[in-house]
């Protein structure tokens, strides 16, 4: 990294995250309840983007079991929620979540990258209908009602898991733990022949980006009342997931936060209304970015105010 | 409980087909194009709500919609492969980034088409009746219909079969599967074969969705399922192998059949874990090398 | 006691024997060479001691104990490090950073952030790579590519170093550079494993030489012995 880039990152990143944040956690005192809501959607998405791209942005491993983990969060909340206090619910709904990862990264994650992407793509589907069928043979119900919590336990306790996330993130990737993701996604074999347990390190930070999917599940349900297999499992909010944080870049951590930001609004102003057109213009934007914006927004923000402020275009 | 077996086993079967010929389609993009092809259910969604309209509105015979649907999915494939894939396999680093992104590409394709295709015919459950004269069988009943997408599917899948040995055509596909370097020193095109392959591919799902119309309703959300079940008998039959499609196709239609039988609502999770089995124990197919 | 000892060491590809019963031994202290004709097995030999692969039979020892099986980073932090025949740095890490690589994970224990990157530094300086620690290591030239990986693998601190074909690509001058730097790491108390095809680098320093052809070993012997060995003239002619 240029000494330069470095500079600024130190005087802009801690400063301007904790005015965001302080911004953020006063929100509710001036704002309406709509924008609250409004807000909490946002950072719901912001929280499934950025767990992502904590173990898919280094290793280069898609996964596509978010809306797994998410779903197994909501089912916690809906079955848990009436008797349990809300912390212990959302715990318990990144706990179970985690230990799912666990054991679907242990048995998948020594497979070929296409071959994991293949598999969680199916696995949403898988428990979709596993759970369908079960609650309808065992408990004699399609959906489950959840209990109701007000709008600013439930915003606030959204916030708290992305800002806890943000910390995870932001310590993860300082860390040799980061260093050797990265070198996951760079060279793998080489990764494991100079000492690093891949499979480990893999399994364990694709579980610890399963607890706050879940743990968003279990909070968002209790605004939902209502949820049933098809909603809790939609595989849309995978792929939600991943384009958000490749369309805002995996390069900083506040890519996938920019990416979530703006396709969650945009769910917001567009989707009741139109929403073959909402979904048409994510599909685009995704083709869009691949093929153009290979470091998405974040980098294209990078680059063009390295253009503006000068100094060589040297690889970083 | 001889005919319920017999019955059994048939419907298997009859599913079988239909499963072994869309998944020729994405073994083929897979196989040689090294594309996941996300959005091949698509294909077969457009080519099931094409027929129904032809049928519907024209009376146009879903036999001739065969020969519409086709060489449309084939066009649509091969031009998206000339201009999106192209790009993309031109400005990848590794075999392994190009896998990935022609993946994610998809996923856009996928919501592109289908939400165009909802536009287009709105979200209703589409159906239409043909040949549903029933065909007596070994002391079963069938739709004609039923057995006439079968005959159709495996005289595709041998169509198919025949021109990939027979012709030069077929003969530069397998050999720019093998090894697209040499294939390429030897005088394919390369790029011409890989835009081939997909469109070739696409065909294949448009041509299945003619006939999974003729006996199932469709709808424009259809594709994604049909998309893990072609994943899944691709995974099981082993990439890249026509004979192996159709035998994972038929091993799943039958697993399917059976399971629906003994506990309706677990087909899919059934298939789901033959496909986790089979990733663990040979994820290079039961006829792979 | 040898360093490193392979039984019977085998290994199938489909029905095809890749490394058949294989016996082999690397003292500590020598510079061993491993030639033979392509497809002869010597980087399956490599995979199998480095843990890439399993062998289906034998036995691989290191200083006695058995470490046949073991996971690629296990194997690392008894102490064999490896490089690649087609060069494997870690392409947008900073040199330094690849380096620092194999200095945080090629010991299971702890470690000192500062303490860390000096060692990483020592070893850039080792390889001749130190003006160039901040540039991403896809910058390189192949030869740069190449201590890189030398210096990756120098520090994990293995008492075995396995080079495949380090020489392959090289022009003559950086063929003596790099056969220097062969002999420099031995004069760290390092033991070395090395395939190669470049026949120069090859009488010129090692100790002692091993031929396998079709997965077999055909040859054992001093550099002489090998270059008058009458099986070993007619496998390369044969060619």
């Amino acid at each position: 990294m240029k000494p330069g880039r470095a500079y600024l990152q130190k005087l802009g990143g801690p400063g301007l995250t904790l005015m965001a944040l302080a911004l953020l956690a006063t929100f509710p005192l001036y704002a309406s309840v709509y924008s609250m809501t409004l807000l909490t959607d946002i950072l719901m998405f912001v929280v499934l983007a950025l767990s992502w791209a904590l173990f898919s942005a280094p290793t280069g491993y898609i996964s596509l079991a978010p809306a797994a983990f998410f779903g197994v969060g909501i089912y916690t909340s809906a079955i848990l929620g009436r008797q349990w206090p809300l912390l212990l619910t959302i715990a318990l709904g990144g706990a179970i979540s985690f230990c799912l990862a666990l054991l679907v990264g242990a048995l998948t994650l020594r497979l070929k990258g296409i071959y994991f992407a293949m598999f969680t793509f199916g696995l949403v589907e898988l428990i979709k209908h596993f759970w369908l069928w079960f609650e309808i043979r065992f408990t004699g119900t399609r959906g489950r009602f959840v209990a109701v919590v007000d709008q600013q336990t439930i915003y606030f306790t959204m916030l708290a898991s992305f800002v806890l996330l943000l910390l995870t993130t932001h310590l993860i990737r300082r860390s040799r733990w980061g260093l050797a993701l990265r070198s996951i996604g760079e060279c793998e074999e080489a990764a494991a022949h100079i000492g690093v347990n891949v499979n480990a390190l893999k399994t364990i930070t694709f579980a610890i980006s399963a607890i706050f999917m879940g743990a968003a599940g279990a909070i968002i349900a209790t605004r939902w009342t209502y949820v049933d297999p098809y909603i809790a499992f939609n595989p849309l909010y995978s792929f939600m997931a991943v384009l958000m944080a490749l369309f805002g870049g995996m390069g900083h951590p506040y890519g996938p936060v920019l990416g979530a930001a703006i396709f969650a609004y945009l769910e917001e102003v567009l989707l009741t209304r139109f929403p073959y057109y909402y979904m048409l213009i994510f599909g685009v934007v995704l083709i869009i970015t691949v093929l153009y914006l290979p470091e998405g927004l974040i980098g294209l923000m990078m680059r063009i105010r390295r253009r503006v402020v000068g100094g060589p275009d040297a690889p970083a | 409980m001889v005919t319920t077996i017999i019955e059994v086993v048939i419907t298997g079967l009859l599913m079988g087909g239909l499963y072994a010929l869309i998944a020729v389609g994405l073994s083929l993009q897979y196989g040689v194009a090294r594309i996941l092809n996300i959005s091949h259910g698509e294909f077969i969604m457009l080519g099931g709500l094409t027929t129904w309209s032809l049928y519907t509105a024209l009376g146009v015979n879903p036999l001739l919609s065969l020969a519409i649907c086709g060489p449309l999915a084939f066009a649509l494939g091969f031009v998206i492969h000339r201009t999106l894939f192209k790009r993309l396999l031109d400005t990848a680093a590794s075999p392994g980034v190009f896998e990935s992104n022609s993946m994610l590409a998809a996923f856009g394709l996928m919501f592109i088409i289908q939400n165009v295709a909802l536009i287009a015919w709105g979200s209703e459950i589409r159906g239409y009746s043909y040949l549903t004269t029933p065909v007596h069988f070994l002391g079963t009943l069938f739709g004609a219909n039923r057995l006439l997408t079968f005959g159709m599917a495996l005289l595709i899948g041998l169509v198919f079969y025949l021109f990939l040995n027979l012709t030069r055509t077929g003969k530069a596909i397998r050999a720019a599967a093998q090894d697209p370097t040499t294939a390429g020193l030897m005088g394919v095109n390369i790029n011409h074969m890989l835009a081939l392959c997909f469109g070739l591919g696409a065909a294949m799902a448009g041509v299945g969705g003619v006939l999974i119309s003729m006996c199932y309703p469709v709808h424009g959300v259809m594709g994604l399922e049909y998309t893990v079940i072609a994943i899944i008998v691709v995974v099981l039959g082993g990439l890249g192998s026509i004979p192996g499609s159709f035998m994972g196709g038929f091993i799943l239609g039958l697993v399917g059949s059976i399971v629906t039988f003994l506990e309706p609502g677990l087909a899919l999770v059934a298939y789901y874990v033959i496909f986790i089995l089979l990733l663990l124990i040979r994820p290079t197919g039961l006829l792979g090398r | 006691m040898p360093l490193l000892e392979g039984k019977g060491v085998t290994r199938y590809f489909g029905g095809l024997a890749a490394v058949q019963h294989v016996d082999f031994y690397v003292d500590p202290g020598e510079i061993v060479g491993l030639i033979g004709p392509n497809g002869a097995g010597k980087t399956t030999l490599f995979n199998l001691i480095s843990g890439a692969l399993v062998p289906q039979s034998g036995t691989i020892r290191l200083k006695g104990e058995n470490i046949t099986g073991l996971k690629p980073h296990v194997i690392c932090h008894k102490g064999i490090a490896r490089t690649f025949q087609l060069v494997r740095v870690f392409p947008n890490m900073s040199v330094l950073e690849n380096v620092l690589m194999g200095v945080l994970f090629g010991k299971p224990d702890g470690y000192d952030r500062k303490q860390a990157r000096k060692d990483a530094e020592k070893w850039l300086d080792f390889v001749g790579l130190s003006a160039v620690k901040d540039w991403p290591a896809r910058s390189l030239t192949l030869v740069n590519q190449k201590r890189l990986e030398v210096a990756r693998a120098l520090a994990t601190g293995p008492e075995l170093l396995l080079l495949d074909e380090l020489m392959a690509g090289l022009n003559p001058t950086e063929v003596a550079q790099t056969m220097e730097l062969v002999c420099r790491i031995r004069e760290q108390g390092i033991t070395i494993f090395m395939v190669e095809h470049v026949m120069k680098a090859i009488m010129g320093i090692c100790d002692r030489i091993m031929v396998l052809h079709h997965g077999e070993k055909i040859a054992e012997g001093t550099p002489q012995e090998i270059a008058n060995n009458r099986t070993v003239i007619e496998v390369y002619l044969g060619e």
